[in-house]
């Protein structure tokens, strides 16, 4: 494609917000979601009223749409979107939004992710998540997505000669980190020992390298800088940001994901390296995953991961803080605000407002997203750089 | 190698019976194709028209050129294993229940990448084959098996779930004066049935074959289609036993309509092949789904032996014809209210059999052992359909292409029987 | 005392027994069995109705369906071709007296029992009379072979060669009929034929000369080993089937203790 991509220069994310996870909810997508643009809002001293963007993604709103939850909140936005997107989808509201503002069609957008959990929730969500997956992956043993991404894993292993170890060591920092994170669901420290010897799920998957599903919920704004200024919010800038659908289809199994394709421009934008960053949050449904994106996006070369990962400390006082709240791993994975989660926590680091989990002078954060496993593999993937002020 | 299934041990009397459970049933309009080739055994993908890119999983466009012309058709089964799990626990029953459950991952040499389940047999990372397999929800799953035969393959505890296989099954055969029932009782046990039981009407009233069943030892226990209470009677003391019914009962004669001139034998057939299936289905059926999931010897499928002229008439045997597309109807019914225990209906489709009524026509014709093979075969395939002989296999056949030719082909020329 | 009176009479004071020679609707009872390209004789049946139930809360029935020779069956001479054109040939039609009168038993029982296929000849008809006296004008005739006590497979008695079981030779029947003008004969078998009837001349001589001659026939009788040779009174009036050419019918014998 000839045309270069504009930059993001005067819009800024303000205001971010998670209303503290719970394993059980007997409350609704909708109250999370009430809530915590509730916050977001009250951060920025705005009413309902007032808010002329809204962006929402959610698995269990139904039947409603954002158009219904307009009524319901006492909404009139000039601007309403919906990101079903899953864990691709904080990035990629951010980058929608980010475009509505520099184009005028909206003054302040909230971005909110949430969902609830209800017992059973999880299971009914599988069971109509998507045609393909209904056809051709659930009558398979009805692992879910943690047969889908053991698939992956086993191939994984083998192909690259990674062990469990290297999977387990990122679990384990994460874990650290959450120790930190009052939001976290997972409070007990894990150790290597304990990753090894956990109940297996599904080989070479086990206990903890799942996600426990909670309710919870995630929101920021997304405004021009002089609206930041003018409010005297603290603000982060949006070096750069990409998505991509459908990538690499004619792969077999997924080892890569669609930010190789957009890589460049994804640093270019950003006049940035990938040694630049002094935080990376990947999503981490499964640690698998979060080895993929830190291969893909350019830390080190396919397959090397393992190898990558075995000297660093993916801690917050580490030399590559990774995940710094723990990540959905400890934190707990809150349907679709399990996409906001480590963007919502970025733009926290950038802005200087991380509290008990905050890196030391963080400047830069990269965050990616990655979502939706439509049938052998997420199809949905998405990258941004954040800078501060 | 496959652990050898063991015959399960007498019932626990103060155990409750498990309660039938399914794996997912829901699927798109679009894989019904996928569930046609299976009910026949066959292995077959959509295939664009087009640029002839196989296509899976089942859609409505092609991936490659967004025609939507894909036909079903019969492909390559072979590929290779690229990834397996193990899955150790499920939010589904069915599989929880039945865990753990090996799947995985297969570059078809077709193209495309299945996940399937996959036969404890099977290497990592080998050559593997697909068998497309209907499951307890009488749903269509591919199963990767090794590409040779491997020792007592069959008894695979995943593979059993997808089969009627006889092996340590019980079997009801609902008529010892239909002259196929010895071949029938022989396939059977060399099948490794545990127990086979034959419906005898009419005491009264001798018949050739009973000797050769009294020899071979099966369990004569009298049964009258046609008399409520005698199913009734059966089923009350045999119905909990039943893991496999196999309704070979007929009553047939030849002619049509105007041939025959009355409604007497027309009575007879419909008495003997229409409601003496719905009788033993409101005996048998309820105690047979209750028992869909009860271990090693569970019930596991309903056998319909019927005229393949049931697709299609003609004169020649019109009436009696007539009485078998009521069964299949019936049958069609019975397989959706059955599906939500897991209990299978297979129906076998024959041509003219090697038998005294169809004397009269021509060869070729299907002889007992053939049309015991084929039901055994099916069982063991767990097929919902299948064709016996060539008679029926070419009718099915023309069936498939245009069913309105089919009947004009038949009819025009009169007896084309 | 008029007849009937005394009748009434001796029936309470026990001096009168009612025998029933007639076998239970039983849809595992035998019939006859024809080659099978001809039509072929319905079984008993019975399909519940309603029980009490759902199908109707206070009341319990069953529909039935036989043939008119099924079980126990009265023969009218419609059944017969040789009986079409005879006046009165159908149980609608036959005057009812008919069905009532004196009867006479002739035990053929020791010979059957050493021959499934026994014949019963005017000799053994001459014999019974020398003995008990001759038959009466109008009386019914029932031969006595305890076939009835035969259970299963044995009653018909089928082999390759068709059913084996006793029977009224031709001479016997003529016998009956132009010397005796009796009005009806009965047997405890399943025809009033025996079973290798088709193979006399004419085949089937008992439906033939029976009732081309305007005679009944009763089949399927049991009971008749507790009925004296003479001096019992049958009763068997089949159902009043419009055109009908036999009726199951309750068959009952009156005897004098």
């Amino acid at each position: 494609m000839g045309r270069r991509r504009q930059s993001y220069d005067g819009v800024v994310l303000a205001c971010p917000v998670s209303i503290p996870y719970q394993r059980y909810s007997v409350d609704t997508a909708h109250w999370w979601i009430a809530t915590a643009l509730r916050e977001t809002l009250k951060a920025a001293k705005l009413t309902p009223k007032e808010l002329d963007g809204f962006s929402v993604s959610s698995f269990t709103l139904f039947p409603d749409t954002p158009v219904g939850l307009t009524q319901h909140l006492g909404l009139s936005p000039r601007w309403l979107d919906m990101i079903p997107m899953g864990g691709a989808s904080g990035v990629v509201a951010l980058r929608r939004a980010a475009r509505a503002v520099q184009a005028g069609d909206s003054d302040i957008v909230a971005c909110v992710a949430g969902d609830t959990n209800h017992i059973d929730s999880f299971r009914r969500m599988l069971s109509s998540f998507s045609r393909f997956a209904m056809d051709a992956s659930y009558p398979y043993g009805y692992g879910g997505p943690n047969a889908n991404f053991a698939l992956l894993t086993d191939r994984y292993m083998t192909e690259f000669n990674a062990t469990r170890e290297d999977f387990g060591r990122i679990c384990v920092a994460q874990r650290a980190n959450a120790l930190n994170y009052p939001g976290a669901i997972m409070k007990k420290p894990l150790t290597l020992e304990d990753y090894m010897n956990a109940r297996p799920i599904a080989d070479p998957i086990a206990l903890f390298d799942c996600v426990m599903p909670v309710a919870g919920s995630e929101a920021f704004l997304v405004m021009t800088e002089d609206e930041a200024v003018r409010r005297d919010l603290p603000f982060a800038r949006i070096g750069s940001a990409i998505e991509r659908h459908n990538a690499h289809a004619e792969d077999p199994i997924q080892l890569r994901g669609g930010w190789t394709v957009d890589l460049d421009e994804l640093y270019g934008m950003a006049q940035a390296a990938p040694t630049d960053m002094d935080l990376v949050q990947t999503y981490d449904d499964y640690p698998v995953i979060s080895m993929m994106q830190i291969e893909d996006l350019g830390f080190c070369g396919k397959g090397e991961g393992p190898d990558f990962l075995r000297d660093k400390d993916m801690t917050i006082t580490g030399d590559f803080p990774h995940n710094t709240n723990g990540g959905q791993l400890s934190a707990g994975q809150a349907g679709a605000a399990g996409g906001f989660i480590g963007l919502v926590e970025a733009i926290r680091q950038v802005t200087g407002q991380a509290g008990p989990t905050q890196v030391k002078d963080a400047k830069k954060a990269l965050v990616s997203g990655f979502g939706m496993i439509n049938y052998d593999r997420g199809l949905c993937t998405s990258a941004a750089i954040l800078e501060a002020a | 190698m496959t652990t050898p299934l063991q015959p399960p041990p007498k019932k626990n009397p103060q155990k409750r019976t498990v309660s039938p459970t399914r794996p997912p049933e829901m699927r798109s309009r679009a894989s019904l194709g996928l569930q046609a080739a299976a009910a026949e055994g066959r292995f077959a993908l959509q295939v664009c028209a087009e640029c002839q890119t196989v296509q899976y999983p089942p859609r409505d466009a092609c991936q490659n050129c967004l025609s939507t012309d894909m036909p079903w058709t019969d492909v390559s089964p072979d590929g290779e294993l690229l990834a397996e799990t193990t899955i150790r626990t499920s939010t589904n029953l069915y599989f929880r229940e039945r865990s753990p459950w090996r799947t995985g991952s297969v570059k078809l040499d077709a193209g495309p990448v299945i996940i399937c389940h996959v036969h404890g047999d099977c290497a990592p990372r080998s050559r593997v084959t697909l068998w497309n397999l209907l499951d307890r929800a009488g749903q269509a799953t591919l199963l990767a098996v090794p590409q040779e035969r491997t020792p007592l393959m069959e008894d695979d505890p995943q593979l059993r779930q997808m089969t009627a296989d006889p092996k340590h099954r019980r079997v009801l055969i609902t008529d010892a004066r239909h002259p196929g029932t010895p071949a029938l009782v022989k396939a059977l046990k060399d099948a490794g049935a545990a127990m086979i039981f034959v419906g005898e009407a009419e005491t009264w009233r001798p018949y050739p074959g009973r000797a050769a069943l009294e020899e071979m030892g099966v369990d004569l226990q009298p049964l009258d289609l046609t008399d409520t209470a005698s199913v009734q009677k059966l089923a009350g003391e045999y119905g909990g036993k039943t893991d496999i019914l196999i309704n070979n009962a007929r009553f047939m004669r030849p002619g049509g309509v105007l041939e025959r001139g009355d409604t007497a034998f027309a009575k007879e057939e419909i008495e003997v092949n229409y409601l003496g299936l719905m009788r033993l289905a409101q005996a048998f059926g309820p105690g047979m789904c209750a028992r869909a999931s009860d271990g090693v010897n569970s019930a596991a499928a309903w056998v319909n032996v019927l005229s393949v002229e049931a697709l299609s008439n003609a004169p020649a045997y019109g009436c009696f014809n007539a009485s078998n597309a009521a069964a299949f109807a019936l049958s069609q019914s019975l397989r959706a209210e059955f599906r939500g225990a897991g209990l299978r209906v297979m129906n076998v489709f024959t041509g003219p059999t090697e038998d005294a009524w169809y004397q009269p026509l021509p060869p070729p014709k299907v002889t007992h052992g053939a049309l015991a093979k084929s039901i055994v075969d099916g069982l063991q395939r767990g097929l919902e359909d299948v064709y016996c002989g060539d008679v029926a296999k070419d009718l099915h056949e023309r069936f498939r292409r245009d069913p309105k030719v089919l009947e004009r082909e038949r009819t025009m020329a009169g007896d084309m029987a | 005392m008029s007849a009937l009176t005394q009748l009434a009479t001796a029936l309470s004071a026990g001096k009168i027994d009612v025998i029933d020679l007639t076998h239970t609707l039983d849809p595992d009872f035998p019939v006859i069995i024809l080659p099978p390209e001809f039509g072929q004789c319905a079984r008993f049946r019975m399909e519940e109705v309603s029980a009490y139930d759902h199908r109707g809360p206070a009341w319990k029935w069953h529909n039935i369906s036989m043939s008119e020779h099924t079980g126990t069956h009265f023969d009218a001479p419609s059944h017969w071709i040789s009986g079409r054109d005879v006046p009165l040939g159908s149980v609608d039609e036959i005057p009812p007296e008919k069905f009532v009168g004196p009867v006479c038993v002739i035990d053929c029982s020791a010979e059957t029992a050493q021959d499934d296929d026994f014949l019963m000849t005017p000799d053994h008809i001459r014999a019974w009379e020398a003995e008990h006296g001759e038959i009466p004008k109008g009386a019914w005739v029932l031969m006595r072979t305890d076939w009835s006590k035969r259970k299963g497979a044995a009653y018909l008695n089928m082999k390759e060669d068709g059913p084996h079981s006793p029977g009224p030779a031709p001479d016997a029947i003529r016998h009956l009929i132009e010397e005796r003008d009796i009005v009806g004969f009965g047997t405890e078998c399943v025809g009033t034929d025996a079973g290798q009837g088709m193979h006399l001349s004419p085949p089937y001589p008992a439906h033939f000369i029976l009732h081309g001659a305007g005679k009944y026939g009763l089949q399927c009788l049991t009971n008749l080993d507790k009925l004296p040779p003479t001096g019992a009174v049958l009763m068997a009036a089949p159902l009043k089937i419009k055109n009908g050419t036999g009726s199951p019918l309750r068959v009952l014998a009156m005897v004098e203790t």
